[in-house]
């Protein structure tokens, strides 16, 4: 049977030649499906890779799509990393924005400065109030949060479904589902940079994003709490003894995970939509989950993660426009090419050891 | 009597894990109806040198020879086909079967049950081993389910016969009875390995004993002729520290002052505890004796905050606070101590650095965090400290807890707690599967501490331990505490018949 177990150290060699060999891989792969499929797979590769690379304003595009992967991944590494599974940051994400919207939408004359930090605020708090549904429900009544968390996500869904098809729709709609727009005082402007003026899409959100994933890296490299969060997960025991409480920290990490989605949703709406619609979020809350993963749970990483899930996403796009590659092939792409990032991760991390099949002990 | 041939013998064995050598070309014989000691501390290599013989591990080179004839045995199938038994340290019975039951399960061929039935009274009989078949395991005491992992092995009548520390877990009682039993097997031709640490008992049981250290046999000695002072030097290599004396109780300031401390059972598996009344003095140390499994835990977090409870408690004050509303943090900012018995994941987080380990319980200590930022460099010159002055050998600079060795890490917790001058300190087996150079370290500095003026309760399975550091000793059986004595009114026999159960006082009436 086949055995992982830790390397002591890696060496250098495998540091530099697995990423490559799976790159490689990726590519071999690729190549193999597109042709196979009939694609022309040398135009395919670049549209995936080289396309969203090759000129400075995609590239800024692409930091505007990582831009709530990695608010909300980075708040998702710090309930993975405590052991907490909150897979409703989709829904936390939306109820951000929606708290936000209606602040937004109740000022529309105002040209206060204070409209923006304000939607930030409330958006932290709407994210946190439904991160905080199913924190509460497992600390009280030990309720399983993944169950929880997911299933409220459609509630959110649909609620705000309810809200632009019902009392926020706009009367200027034409039927159509969707609130007035935002006023200028709710929305994230441009970056403007002296001489050069705008790249992409680029706005100040992707600045705090960035912000954010430093803030978190550093809190829990440094901090008492950043500590109490690697204990949790790493052992109940030692955490009570050590004499922190643990329903708080679950509730605390509840809240800020679900506080920052908030968060990447209200930056979402009011940087790239401007007014709330049935589908504000392109699953960021599920994508984000990877994110998590692919940072190896460093907040970190997490910019670095955020912006590589933009890659493969921007370029299965490119490609779907550009070649006519139905949505499932790149996407069976984007899996391939995952799977073997982690893969060689995982070997050099790991070393595979072959051991014969042993049989069952018993009494031991 | 006829003459002994050697029925295993070892040529050579060796085992490495990695670069790691477990044992190192192990070379001694048993002969046939012998009880044969194996005698080492903790890491010694006595686990890896019987799990080969019972077939859980392959030796890495060297052979092992059955009545002369050299034989690979590649699974614990083939070592019982051989005729090798083997009693582990923890015994895998099903608490909700029946004696006969589990001993049905274990069998290769089937039988009649009331053919095995019979056959089990027998063997028992033979033995002296008083168990009946249809009791379920959940109402035996240790020591009788013991019973029935050994009768277990012996229908399949072996030659051989591997007892794992079996006494780690007895009342002296309780030993004693074991020791009887053993006996009669190897009168019968069955021979014994008989694996422990304590240098007494493998005096008394064994012909003769092989003794490691370090993965390598040091000598094969005949029991009688040996002291215990020379077994024990030669398990550890060196004369081994004693425990310094007692200055004794300094003053009677009452520090810790517990009454009425009840705790009804949380799941099926935990022992309640029944009014509690204990006090500890400046200076004093108090032994709790007792038994795994008779409501130490559950005693223990009551006096961490781990669990606390206003309701149940009628009295839990120290250093005149009451402290039944605090929390472990709370308690340990008032200068309470505490160590409970399990390192992996309790004490210590094995994933986690030695620094990352000061900071769990230092998290509250101002030089270590300012408003909530970790100091690293003090951090790290505590860890350091910890590990210069309570004499921690690590591997490296600032190694992960899981590549220290149980002793010291062990030497390391306790450390972390001591070098905070407690006033008060509760600690629960601080010397549990522990080499004797670490313990009589351990040991010298709860004395330390103690004469400093410090209270301190310790909780312990080792009679040895309490009679050494302790002042007084109660002893804890099915959550009732038994009235504490002074150690010199005190012996192992008298303790023993409080850890199974005995009251002393009325014992006493019947034999006056």
């Amino acid at each position: 049977m086949f055995h992982l177990t830790l390397r002591k150290e890696t060496p250098l060699i495998f540091k530099v030649s697995v990423p490559i060999a799976s790159i490689l891989l990726t590519i071999l792969f690729g190549i193999f499906i597109f042709s196979v499929l009939g694609y022309d797979s040398g135009k395919a590769l670049y549209h995936f890779f080289i396309s969203p690379l090759s000129r400075i304003d995609r590239i800024a595009d692409l930091f505007v799509k990582a831009c709530p992967l990695m608010i909300v991944g980075t708040g998702l590494v710090l309930c993975f990393r405590a052991n907490i599974w909150n897979i409703g940051a989709e829904g936390q994400l939306i109820m951000g924005a929606v708290f936000a919207g209606g602040l937004a939408l109740s000022f529309p004359d105002t040209n206060s400065v204070w409209l923006l930090p304000a939607m930030a605020v409330l958006s932290f708090i709407g994210g946190g109030l439904w991160a905080f549904l199913p924190a509460i429900l497992k600390v009280r009544l030990r309720t399983n949060e993944i169950l929880v968390s997911l299933m409220l996500t459609y509630v959110a869904s649909l609620f705000l479904d309810w809200l632009v098809r019902g009392p926020w729709r706009s009367p200027t709609s034409f039927g159509f589902p969707l609130t007035n727009y935002y006023p200028d005082a709710g929305l994230i402007s441009k970056i403007n940079f002296p001489g050069i003026g705008t790249i992409g899409q680029l706005h100040w959100g992707v600045f705090i994003a960035i912000l954010v994933c430093l803030l978190c890296w550093f809190m829990m490299q440094k901090t008492v709490f950043g500590f109490q969060v690697k204990l949790v997960g790493d052992s109940h025991k030692a955490f009570r003894y050590s004499g922190f409480n643990e329903s708080k920290t679950t509730m605390m990490l509840f809240i800020i995970s679900g506080g920052l989605a908030g968060l990447a949703g209200m930056i979402e709406v009011s940087a790239n939509i401007g007014q709330l619609q049935p589908n504000i979020s392109f699953g960021y809350g599920f994508t984000a989950i990877i994110v998590a993963f692919l940072a190896r749970l460093n907040p970190a990483a997490v910019i670095l993660a955020g912006l590589l899930i933009a890659l493969i996403e921007m370029g299965g796009d490119s490609a779907q426009i550009a070649l006519a590659i139905p949505k499932v092939v790149t996407g069976v792409f984007k899996g391939i090419l995952l799977f073997l990032l982690l893969a060689g991760e995982t070997l050099t991390k790991y070393q595979i050891n072959v051991k014969p099949r042993q049989r069952s002990v018993p009494n031991d | 009597m006829k003459p002994h041939s050697a029925l295993l013998e070892s040529r050579d064995i060796s085992k490495s894990f990695g670069s790691f050598i477990a044992n190192d070309k192990i070379n001694f014989n048993i002969l046939e109806g012998e009880i044969h000691g194996l005698l080492g501390e903790n890491g010694a290599g006595k686990s890896t040198f019987v799990k080969m013989v019972y077939g859980l591990l392959e030796p890495t080179m060297g052979a092992l020879f059955w009545n002369g004839n050299p034989i690979k045995i590649r699974g614990p199938q083939e070592a019982r086909n051989f005729g090798i038994g083997m009693v582990f340290q923890h015994f895998s019975l099903f608490p909700t079967l029946t004696v006969i039951e589990n001993i049905e399960l274990a069998l290769s061929d089937t039988q009649a049950l009331p053919e095995l039935r019979k056959t089990i009274i027998e063997k028992s009989q033979e033995f002296g081993i008083s168990v009946d078949p249809d009791t379920y395991i959940r109402d035996l005491s240790v020591g009788e389910q013991q019973r029935v992992e050994i009768l277990r092995c012996l229908l399949q009548n072996p030659k051989l016969l591997i007892m794992d520390e079996p006494t780690s877990v007895l009342t002296p009682q309780e030993s004693e009875q074991l020791f009887v039993i053993l006996n009669k097997l190897a009168a019968t031709g069955c021979s014994v390995l008989f694996i422990s640490h304590k240098l007494k008992e493998v005096k008394e049981i064994t012909q003769r004993a092989t003794i490691l250290r370090r993965g390598r046999v040091v000598d094969t000695v005949t029991s009688s002729e040996v002291s215990t002072e020379q077994l024990a030097k030669m398990m550890v290599g060196s004369d081994p520290q004693h425990v310094k004396p007692k200055i004794g109780t300094k003053s009677n300031d009452i520090l810790v002052q517990i009454s009425g401390l009840c705790r009804p059972a949380d799941t099926p598996f935990s022992t309640p505890l029944l009014d509690i009344n204990l006090d500890v003095k400046a200076g004093e140390i108090v032994g709790i004796a007792g038994i795994a499994g008779n409501g130490q835990s559950e005693l223990m977090e009551a006096l961490t905050g781990e669990w606390r409870s206003r309701d149940s408690i009628k009295v839990l004050d120290v250093l005149g606070v009451d402290i039944r509303d605090y929390s472990p943090h709370k308690r340990r900012q008032m200068g309470i101590g505490f160590l409970p018995e399990e390192r992996n994941g309790h004490s210590a987080v094995m994933g986690m650095t030695l620094t990352e380990n000061t900071l769990l319980t230092n998290h509250n200590n101002p030089e270590v965090q300012k408003h909530s930022i970790i100091q690293n460099d003090n951090l790290e010159k505590l860890t350091s400290n910890i590990i210069h002055d309570y004499d921690v050998r690590t591997p490296l600079q600032n190694p992960l807890a899981s590549s220290l060795s149980g002793g010291n890490l062990q030497k390391f917790v306790v450390g972390r707690e001591i070098i905070k001058k407690p006033s008060v300190f509760f600690v629960a087996q601080p010397t549990w599967g522990v080499d004797i150079g670490a313990t009589k370290f351990i040991r010298n500095a709860l004395i330390d501490l103690a004469n400093e003026g410090c209270g301190i309760i310790v909780i312990s399975q080792d009679l040895e331990e309490l009679f050494e550091l302790a002042d007084s000793i109660s002893v804890l059986f099915r959550g009732k505490l038994s009235e504490r004595k002074p150690v010199k009114e005190l012996n192992s026999q008298k303790i023993g018949l409080l850890m199974g159960g005995e009251d002393v006082a009325s014992l006493a009436k019947e034999h006056s």
